[in-house]
């Protein structure tokens, strides 16, 4: 049985790990490469790095910094931050990373989806959507680690994805980003009903209800959680932490033979 | 020693980890003249199919592997677009295959996928080896791999066969013709059964 993918979705900032709340305050968490070690003992199924500095800035994504994660990494890993060209997206594939997320060069040049899943495959690539609420309703994609109003309406612009060519889309809420109170549900299901390509919902999870309130709803999906997987307890300790084999099949509704029950 | 084949498509740093691990030396073949005293070949590959065999057309290992692996019979194991290539033709692409071993790559039918995402088929699925396959030992219960791909290796000879996956069909996950392996899924992303498997290669 293809399972759903529990995804920890971490955070690169000045060569650190950090964690936001609502896309704001970054709380450095630890370092990049001693995560995915400390990932690949906990055997996760994929794990997603975003550089939030390098559109911001606009800088060339840290080449060497992708190549030290890759090599280090026993699962799957998926990177995004500050891709722009076909060119870039061949040089980090190159470097062994397995997905590339685009969003604010999508967002500007849809087309440039079309042009990378051609060289690529669409399966290797991903769009991340951040996306907020509108104060009289419905939703809005915001880019810029959510700085900059687009007007695009997400729900719509899914879809087109889809047309384009697109492997997979994350969707990242930033009202729920950090706050741990559970994810988007409303949103979630307003995607998932419109679109056929794998989804990856992120924001909001503080606790492993919450991913299973997902499955149970949606079955097979990517679930993917920043804070929930790097703190611990009330006063959010760094600790990182993911469930185990047995706690997943427990979400997944797996018995120990492997068998859906 | 196992060989990497490095033809600009895929991963060679992540199964050189993994066999720097499990202590087995390795060595990366970019070109014709790096192909000499080849024991085991590994034929990696993500991308889309045309992209990788046009890479690997112009890479001027061509000729070499194909008499490698062809007339001297060393072992090779082709990884996700690596053994789709293997075969004939792919319905994602043009291009010939490699006529390593007689297959076609087809794409999934989606309407026999039951759950609304589709394709890619991707995440951690189950693998079901036949018995004693050697290079399942250890993994013929409780293993799962991780898979991302979209077109399926449907061999044309079913004793080819060495494993199978569903994902809206019963697919072969693995396939073994004599000294030619393939692998649908991606044994370096795949944890401790992913490493078992690349370990039981390196012992065949």
């Amino acid at each position: 049985m293809l399972r759903p993918r529990i995804i920890p979705s971490l955070l690169l900032h000045d060569k650190g790990l950090v964690k936001t709340v609502n896309f704001k305050s970054p709380k450095y968490v630890g370092d990049p490469i001693n995560a995915v070690r400390i990932f690949n003992e906990k055997e996760v199924d994929e794990l997603a790095f975003f550089d939030i500095d390098a559109t911001v800035l606009n800088k060339e994504p840290d080449y060497i910094l992708i190549e030290k994660l890759a090599n280090q990494s026993r699962m799957p890993l998926c990177y995004g931050g500050g891709v722009k060209t076909v060119e870039q997206a061949q040089k980090i594939f190159g470097l062994g990373i397995e997905k590339i997320a685009l969003s604010s060069a999508v967002i500007q040049n849809p087309q440039l989806v079309t042009l990378i899943a051609e060289r690529v495959g669409s399966q290797s690539v991903i769009v991340v959507l951040d996306i907020k609420k509108k104060l009289l309703g419905g939703y809005e994609i915001y880019t810029h680690n959510g700085k900059k109003s687009t007007g695009i309406n997400p729900i719509k612009f899914a879809k087109e994805l889809e047309q384009l060519g697109a492997g997979e889309l994350i969707i990242n809420s930033i009202d729920q980003d950090g706050v741990m109170k559970g994810y988007d549900m409303n949103l979630i299901d307003k995607i998932a009903e419109n679109i056929s390509i794998p989804l990856t919902v992120l924001g909001g999870a503080g606790s492993i209800n919450d991913i299973e309130k997902v499955i149970n709803k949606h079955g097979v999906m990517g679930v993917a959680a920043g804070s929930l997987f790097v703190f611990k307890g009330p006063y959010k300790a760094v600790l990182i932490n993911y469930p185990t084999q047995s706690e997943k099949n427990k979400v997944f509704k797996i018995n120990e033979n492997g068998n859906t029950k | 020693m196992i060989t990497l084949i490095d033809y600009g498509v895929g991963n060679i740093f992540a199964f050189q980890n993994v066999y720097k691990r499990l202590d087995i030396p390795t060595k990366i073949a970019k070109a014709a003249e790096d192909l000499i005293d080849v024991e085991k070949l590994i034929l990696p590959g993500v991308g889309s199919f045309d992209y990788a065999m046009n890479q690997l057309n112009n890479s001027g290992m061509r000729d070499r592997l194909d008499e490698l692996v062809l007339v001297k019979k060393v072992p090779v194991i082709g990884i996700c677009v690596g053994m789709q290539m293997m075969g004939n033709r792919s319905d994602e692409g043009k291009l010939a295959g490699l006529n390593w071993i007689d297959a076609e790559i087809l794409k999934f039918n989606e309407s026999l996928i039951q759950q609304r995402t589709k394709l890619p088929h991707m995440g951690w699925n189950d693998v079901s080896p036949i018995e004693n396959h050697p290079l399942f030992i250890g993994l013929e219960k409780e293993a799962i791999f991780y898979f991302l791909h979209s077109f399926y290796f449907k061999c044309n000879n079913s004793n080819d066969s060495i494993a199978n996956s569903e994902y809206g069909i019963s697919f072969s996950s693995a396939i073994n013709h004599n000294n030619i392996y393939g692998i649908q899924f991606h044994p370096e992303k795949s944890h401790q059964y992913g490493e078992k498997l690349l370990h039981n290669f390196a012992k065949l």
